[in-house]
């Protein structure tokens, strides 16, 4: 779009209205105004809404940052609703938990742990069903026929009796009038005839052309930049600000001592970032982290050496592992990981006496509210957030601190000039921010029995805690901790897993999958390592192990075949398999690599098996198996947040390097049919790709990697 | 103050000599198609041409670009660039979508200079240009499939 939005902000929201989800942004951005606009509309709950030119709109609960949210919550109102996908469009929600909370949550509005199909599976397709309901009631009055003898398909209605036909516009005025149904019947799988297909992607085209809007992309009438600089330590606070250059230079407006950091506010990013440039600040560090990595692996080696808190005790692991004839025990590392979306945190926020503004892609939607609501004195209600495309989280922004909204409001009530302000990170600021993914350690024993399985299992698991509030001292252990571990699909009589809880004083988060990126490592190569051990082959090591977990074994068997398991292989090249389930979706991964004589290796070809339940959109689905892999992989491969003293020593992609073209296998896809209720997609693909990455490099090599990344040279001290 | 030849236009810039293309064209112009994601020419997601050729608008001061051509994806409109969206589109590469434009403008000069690129001429063209929700099969195909549209 060559026409910024200039004009006044009224006009900047009209313009979003005005052109529509599909046209121009991809979807419409909510605002007040869009109330009077759909008076005339058929609103027969909170979640659709159709005009008398029969456009039918679609109110999206959740975010849309790449998982494809608004196209599953569109397609689930249309099924039953029978409309014709083309006239469908989406709008984001507004922040109101009482409307559009996410059922697998409670109370709180949100979207995470790949749950945006699973908790809206009935609820939008009763949506669809009550405004289907009511149309075809509309159609009944106006014809005098009986409702039962109405057909409605591809956003028609029809009386095939007496020949009368409508599209639905014609009928919202009625229907608009008639009592909501208290029940409505929802179509059996067989009658679907929207879920199952590949619709395309309600964002897809205005991503592709640069029309989609991001917070980013957010420019408001009288808006200035800010950028924060923000100390070099955790847990540091500027004590001396000296910004006698900042203020001189040319577009810098004001510059704000936070406890955060300092910020310079100015016209535009570059005068922002110059002027931050000519800061000089005197940081009190006297709360400072100094953690140091390598010191913080010695520590972590040691406490995986000693017992821990008991997660799970099943039988006697110990007096197992004490009188065992064969026994083996290995130790898995994985480093700190920042989640790294491409588009680095940011807010647009405009404060009032009594109400509060955000313009951004908010993914924590009450947990966000009810921070500023609280920073402020002000009633949740009293905080609006637009909602906006997010170019990415990966869990990033659902902190539960809410980190980079409240900088924003503090920035703008420092500032206390009721204009709109847009927070800018770079993407330094936004590596360096913490909220990392966890380093942990884990320690494995098994001793296997006569014929080679498990007799006793025992985890150590060393990391810190991560759920909001969780402490080391915490009676309870944080699940996001264990998941993945204390859950053991396979059957073992004497289990035990166990913790110890750090705390480092770097920030930590959930980041792509949680606990499952750590627990799905150490499990599924040590599982891989006893079969090694026993001389079966780890496939069949496996199957014996699930036999009686039907859906994991399905995936299993299913990417084996698929993956040609067994068939030869040129010589250098080496698959490995893992399987796990997380966000109740079972994936299974095959991964053939290519290795070189100087230990160097390549991905060729990565094989997914995945059952999700119904498959909502099979090709969405795909999706998010091929980007959970190559999420997975970047981190195999060159990922480490590493801190020296307490400073972080990445900033930028040249040190925390992301996938590349060159480096992306072939991915193949397979998808289990099911009848059973949809489930996550957005993380499951990631947990299984590193173990059966490292199994591959053992299967070809010879050499077991136990340390992420998987660099041969810093995996030899191990 | 520049005098800038944008979407082939002449645009008055107040933006100070210095200032990196994509902040003028961010900040002054509303032409947000190209996004910031590193500042260091190490993304690709502000990815514009310069005279035809695909440019990290994050480091270009706009010094650098009198009596160039500078066409961002607001203004292209080819039918090179018309065929890689469409592909894209059709095989629905977007995930989050934020690097997609430069990736659209990356596409559109490699089909521009070289009709049907193999496997590898597309790893050199497009290594540039990262994607955090690793698209890069999809990618991939997009472009040899608008090759085959244009072919």
């Amino acid at each position: 779009m060559n026409a910024p939005f200039k004009s006044t902000r009224r006009g900047f929201l009209k313009a979003g209205l005005a052109f529509g989800a599909g046209l121009t942004l991809g979807f419409r951005l909510q605002d007040a105004d869009a109330a009077s606009d759909a008076a005339a509309d058929f609103a027969p709950n909170a979640f659709v809404r159709i005009a008398p030119d029969s456009r039918v709109t679609v109110i999206a609960k959740h975010v849309e940052f790449g998982q494809g949210a608004h196209t599953g919550l569109a397609t689930l109102v249309a099924e039953e609703l029978d409309a014709d996908w083309a006239q469908v469009e989406v709008e984001a929600a507004p922040a109101d938990a009482s409307r559009y909370a996410n059922l697998n949550w409670g109370t709180a509005q949100g979207t995470g742990g790949s749950s945006a199909m699973n908790n809206s599976w009935l609820q939008m397709r009763e949506a669809g069903a009550t405004a289907r309901a009511m149309l075809v009631a509309a159609a009944a009055a106006e014809w005098r026929v009986p409702a039962s003898e109405i057909e409605v398909a591809r956003g028609r209605v029809r009386h095939a009796a007496s020949g009368r036909e409508s599209g639905f516009g014609a009928l919202t005025a009625r229907a608009a009038t008639l009592p909501v149904p208290n029940e409505v019947a929802l179509k059996k799988p067989d009658e679907f005839v929207l879920i199952g297909r590949s619709l395309p992607r309600t964002d897809v085209a205005a991503k592709t052309a640069g029309r989609a809007q991001y917070t980013q992309d957010v420019y408001l009438p009288g808006m200035r930049t800010a950028l924060v600089l923000h100390p070099p330590r955790f847990g540091a606070t500027p004590a001396k600000v000296d910004d006698a250059a900042a203020r001189k230079l040319p577009g810098v407006h004001a510059v704000l001592k936070l406890d955060s950091g300092v910020a310079v506010v100015a016209d535009g990013f570059w005068n922002a970032r110059r002027g931050r440039d000519a800061l000089v600040v005197t940081w009190d560090e006297r709360g400072a982290s100094r953690l140091d990595s390598q010191d913080q692996r010695e520590h972590y080696l040691a406490l995986a050496a000693q017992s821990g808190r008991v997660v799970r005790n099943e039988g006697d692991a110990p007096a197992a592992l004490a009188k065992a004839e064969r026994s083996l025990e290995a130790v898995y590392e994985l480093p700190y990981l920042a989640h790294a979306s491409m588009e680095p945190m940011n807010c647009v926020v405009q404060l009032a006496k009594d109400r509060a503004e955000l313009w951004y892609g908010a993914q924590s939607m009450s947990g966000d509210q009810n921070n500023v609501a609280k920073l402020l004195g002000l009633e949740p209600k009293q905080v609006v957030i637009h909602q906006f495309y997010a170019g990415g989280s990966f869990g990033r922004r659902a902190d539960p601190r809410a980190d980079y909204v409240l900088e924003a409001v503090n920035v703008a009530r420092a500032l206390d000039d009721g204009q709109p302000l847009k927070l800018v990170w770079t993407r330094e600021d936004d590596m360096r921010a913490g909220r990392y993914r966890p380093a942990t350690t884990h320690a494995l024993q098994a001793t296997l029995d006569a014929d080679g399985n498990p007799l006793a299992w025992l985890q150590r698991i060393v990391s810190q805690p991560l759920l909001p509030g969780a402490k080391a001292s915490d009676e309870k252990i944080d699940r996001t901790v264990h998941e993945g571990a204390s859950d053991l699909a396979y059957a073992v009589p004497n289990l035990r897993v166990e913790a110890h809880l750090t705390e480092p004083g770097v920030p930590v988060l959930w980041w792509r999958s949680v606990g499952h990126t750590h627990t799905a490592f150490a499990v599924e190569c040590f599982v891989d390592e006893c079969a090694h051990a026993v001389g079966v082959d780890p496939f069949e090591y496996r199957r014996r192990l699930i036999r009686n977990d039907p859906r994991r074994l399905a995936v299993l068997e299913r990417a084996a075949r698929e993956a040609g398991w067994g068939t030869p292989l040129p010589a250098g090249h080496g698959r490995g398999i893992a399987v796990h389930r997380s966000f109740k979706t079972w994936v299974a991964e095959v991964v053939e690599v290519s290795t070189a004589a100087d230990g160097d290796y390549r991905v060729e070809r990565v094989t997914v098996a995945v059952d999700c339940g119904t498959a909502i959109n099979p090709d969405v689905i795909r999706a998010q198996m091929e980007g959970g892999v190559g999420y997975a992989l970047a981190a195999v491969l060159d990922q480490a947040i590493t801190l020296e003293d307490g400073v972080v020593q990445q900033g930028n992609f040249d040190d925390f390097p992301l996938l590349r073209i060159d480096q992306m296998p072939r991915v193949d896809v397979h998808i289990i049919t099911s009848t059973e209720a949809p489930t996550g997609v957005g993380e499951p693909g990631v947990p299984p790709l590193a173990p059966a990455l490292a199994n591959a490099l053992f299967a070809a090599t010879g050499k077991r990697l136990r340390r992420l990344p998987l660099r041969p040279a810093s995996n030899a001290t191990v | 103050m520049a005098t800038l030849d944008i979407n082939g236009r002449k645009q008055e810039l107040r933006a100070a000599d210095d200032t990196p293309l994509l902040w003028a064209l961010r900040d002054e112009l509303h032409l947000t198609g190209a996004k910031y994601g590193c500042g260091k020419a190490l993304c690709g997601a502000c990815t514009v041409l310069i005279d035809g050729e695909p440019q990290r608008a994050c480091v270009l001061p706009l010094s650098a670009l009198a009596d160039k051509s500078i066409t961002t994806i607001e203004g292209i409109d080819t039918p090179v660039s018309r065929a890689v969206i469409d592909a894209w589109n059709a095989l629905e590469v977007a995930q989050c979508g934020y690097c997609q434009p430069g990736q659209v403008m990356a596409a559109t000069a490699l089909l521009s200079r070289n009709p049907r690129p193999s496997d590898a001429d597309i790893d050199q063209a497009m290594r540039g240009n990262l994607c955090r929700c690793a698209t890069y099969v999809r990618i991939r195909a997009a472009i040899h499939r608008a090759a085959e549209a244009l072919a």
